[in-house]
C-alpha cells in the first residue's frame, strides 16, 4: 500500500513537471523541470527494484546530458515572440505526432495490461539487479550490445569529424616542447665589466 | 539492546507500526550520528587548512580565538549566520536561493552508502558506488544554477567553466572506478574493502601491500587528481579563480547562502578523500597484522587514513599554482582518459592470465 502511495506521488510529480517542460516560458526553467522529471522517473524505477537502470538514468541524463543542455540553453538569446509566430502553421503536424504517440502508448499498455497487473515475483536473497542485467547483456544479447556500442562510437567520431576544423590563424602550444625548454635556450648571460662612476 | 527496543515498540504499537516506527527512529538516529560529526569535521577542516598552509609558509595561522585558535571555526560560523542574505535586484530569486541547497543536498546524501566499519553503514545497497557517482554528478547543478540566477557576468563565466570542467573529469573518474570494479567484482563499497583484504601479501601479514593502490597506482593518481578537479579545489579552482572572475558562481552570495557553498565544497572534499581510502587504501583494514593494530577499532583506521588524504588535498593547494583553463581541459581529455582506457585493457588482459592476483 505504501508503495502504491509512493507511485502515485511520483507519477503526479512526473506529469506535472513534464507539463511544465512544454509550458514554461523560460527555457532554463524547462530544462530544470526536465531534470526533475528524469529524477522522479528514476525513483519509479527504484520502486520496481531496477536500481541499476534508475541510477544510470540519473548518472547519464541528469549528470551529463542535461548539464550540457543547460550549458547551451543558458547561452541562447531566445526571442519568445518569434518562436510563437508559427504556432498555427505547425499545429497539424504537431497534433498528428502527438496523436500517434498517444495511440502507440495506448496499444502498448492495453495490449499487455494483464501481464503488467501481475505482482512482481519475490526476489531471492542476494539478488543483484546489476549482476543479472550484466549477465544478460554479455551473454544472450552480446551481439546487439556490441552493435550498439559500435554505432555509438561511429556517432562520436562523426560528431567530432563534422565540427573539427583547423583555422589558419589559430595558435596552440605544445606542452612537451614547453617542458623541454632549458634556460640556455632562452637566456644568454653576458659578462660585462661594471661602469665606473664619473 | 537494539532488539529490546524493537520488541518494546512492537509491543506498544503492534507488529507493523512498531517495526516501522523503530526503523524510522533508528535511521534518523544513524543519520544524526553521521551528520553531526561530519559538520564538525567540515568546520575544523577549515581551521586545519589554514593552520597547515600557514605552517608550510612559515606563518602561524589563526591563533587568537580560543586556545590555539581552536574556536576560530565557531566564530566564523556565527559570523556567517548573522550576516544579511542579500538578494541582487535582477537575480532570479527562486533559483538564487535554490542553488546552494541543490549543491548541499547531494553532498550530504552521498554519505548514506559510505561504510565506516564492517556492518556499520546506513544503506548497504548493491549499487553503492554508482549511487555516489550519480549524486556527485548532480552537484554541478548548484554551481550552474547559481551562476545563471545571479545575473552577473563573473558568476555566469564561473558556471560555464564549472559545467565543462566537471563533465570532463567525471569521465576520467568513472573510468578509474571501472578498473576498481573489475578487480573487486562488486559495486558494493563494503565488498570492495573486503576484496582488498585478500591476496598474497595479506596472507603474509602485510595487508597494506595487497590494497588496490599498488597494482592500480596510475588509477589512484587519476582518481585523486580528478577528485580535486571535481571539487573545484586548487590547482583546478578556475571556477572561482579570484584573480580573473572574482569568485565565480559565488560572487553575488552573502551570509549563510555563501556558507552553504563552502559547506558543500568541504563536504565533497572529505567525501572524495573517504572514497579514495575505501577504493584504494583498504578502508578500515589495518596497515599490517599485529596484536596492537588489531586492538585499534576499524573506524579509527578509516578516520586516520581519511585525515592523511584530506591533508594531501591541502598540501597540493599550498604547492601548485593554478592551472590555465585550456591546460585543465588538455589534462582531462588528452592525458587522463587515454591513460584510463589503456589501463582498463591492461588490467583486463592481466586478469585473464594465470598471474591474476584478484581471484
Amino acid at each position: 500500500m505504501f508503495e502504491a502511495l509512493l507511485f502515485y506521488v511520483f507519477g503526479f510529480v512526473i506529469l506535472a513537471s513534464a507539463l511544465c517542460v512544454i509550458t514554461a516560458r523560460n527555457p532554463v526553467y524547462a530544462a530544470l523541470y526536465l531534470v526533475l522529471a528524469f529524477f522522479t522517473s528514476s525513483a519509479i524505477w527504484l520502486l520496481l527494484h531496477a536500481e541499476f537502470l534508475a541510477i544510470t538514468l540519473v548518472l547519464v541524463y541528469v549528470g551529463a546530458v542535461m548539464v550540457l543542455f543547460l550549458f547551451v540553453v543558458m547561452m541562447l538569446d531566445i526571442n519568445l515572440e518569434r518562436l510563437r509566430e508559427g504556432f498555427w502553421q505547425y499545429l497539424p503536424l504537431g497534433a498528428t505526432v502527438g496523436f500517434l504517440m498517444a495511440a502507440e502508448m495506448a496499444a502498448m499498455l492495453y495490449g499487455r495490461w494483464s501481464g503488467l497487473a501481475t505482482p512482481p515475483r519475490a526476489l531471492p536473497p542476494g539478488y543483484s539487479n546489476t549482476k543479472e542485467l550484466g549477465r544478460l547483456l554479455y551473454t544472450d544479447y552480446v551481439y546487439a550490445f556490441e552493435l550498439a556500442a559500435v554505432v555509438l562510437l561511429v556517432a562520436i567520431i562523426a560528431a567530432i569529424a563534422l565540427t573539427l576544423r583547423r583555422r589558419k590563424d589559430s595558435r596552440s602550444q605544445d606542452p612537451s616542447q614547453q617542458v623541454k625548454a632549458r634556460r640556455a635556450d632562452r637566456v644568454r648571460l653576458v659578462s660585462m665589466p661594471s661602469e665606473n662612476d664619473r | 539492546m537494539l532488539e529490546s527496543l524493537l520488541a518494546y515498540a512492537e509491543l506498544k504499537l503492534g507488529p507493523t507500526w512498531g517495526w516501522a516506527t523503530y526503523e524510522l527512529l533508528s535511521s534518523l538516529a544513524f543519520i544524526v550520528a553521521i551528520l553531526v560529526p561530519l559538520m564538525l569535521s567540515v568546520a575544523y577542516l577549515t581551521l586545519w587548512e589554514r593552520k597547515l598552509i600557514a605552517w608550510m609558509q612559515i606563518r602561524i595561522g589563526p591563533n587568537r580565538v580560543g586556545p590555539l585558535g581552536l574556536l576560530q571555526p565557531i566564530a566564523d560560523g556565527i559570523k556567517l549566520l548573522f550576516k544579511e542574505v542579500i538578494l541582487p535586484a535582477n537575480a532570479n530569486k527562486a533559483l538564487f536561493i535554490l542553488a546552494p541547497i541543490a549543491m548541499l543536498i547531494p553532498a550530504i546524501a552521498a554519505w548514506a552508502v559510505i561504510p565506516f566499519a564492517p556492518e556499520l553503514v546506513l544503506a548497504d545497497i548493491n549499487a553503492g558506488l554508482l549511487y555516489i557517482l550519480a549524486l556527485t554528478s548532480f552537484g554541478v547543478y548548484g554551481v550552474i544554477v547559481a551562476g545563471w540566477a545571479s545575473n552577473s557576468k563573473y558568476a555566469f563565466l564561473g558556471a560555464m567553466r564549472s559545467a565543462a570542467q566537471m563533465v570532463s573529469y567525471e569521465l576520467a573518474m568513472g573510468f578509474a572506478l571501472v578498473v576498481v570494479l573489475m578487480v573487486s567484482g562488486s559495486l558494493n563499497l563494503s565488498d570492495i574493502v573486503a576484496a582488498q583484504g585478500r591476496g598474497r601479501f595479506a596472507d603474509m601479514g602485510l595487508g597494506a601491500l595487497s590494497w588496490n593502490w599498488l597494482p592500480l597506482l596510475p588509477m589512484l593518481i587519476v582518481y585523486f587528481v580528478s577528485g580535486m578537479a571535481e571539487t573545484n579545489r586548487a590547482p583546478f579552482d578556475v571556477v572561482e579563480g579570484e584573480s580573473e572572475i572574482v569568485a565565480g558562481h559565488m560572487v553575488e552570495y552573502s551570509g549563510m547562502t555563501f556558507a552553504l557553498f563552502f559547506l558543500a565544497e568541504y563536504m565533497n572534499m572529505i567525501l572524495i578523500a573517504t572514497l579514495t581510502v575505501i577504493l584504494f587504501f583498504g578502508g578500515w583494514l589495518p596497515l599490517w597484522d599485529s596484536a596492537l593494530n588489531a586492538a585499534i577499532p576499524p573506524i579509527l583506521w578509516l578516520l586516520a587514513k581519511i585525515f592523511v588524504v584530506v591533508s594531501m588535498f591541502l598540501w597540493s593547494r599550498a604547492t601548485f599554482p593554478r592551472y590555465r583553463y585550456d591546460q585543465i581541459m588538455r589534462l582531462g581529455w588528452k592525458v587522463f582518459i587515454p591513460l584510463t582506457l589503456v589501463w582498463i585493457a591492461v588490467i583486463g588482459a592481466w586478469m585473464q592470465t594465470p598471474w591474476n592476483i584478484w581471484k
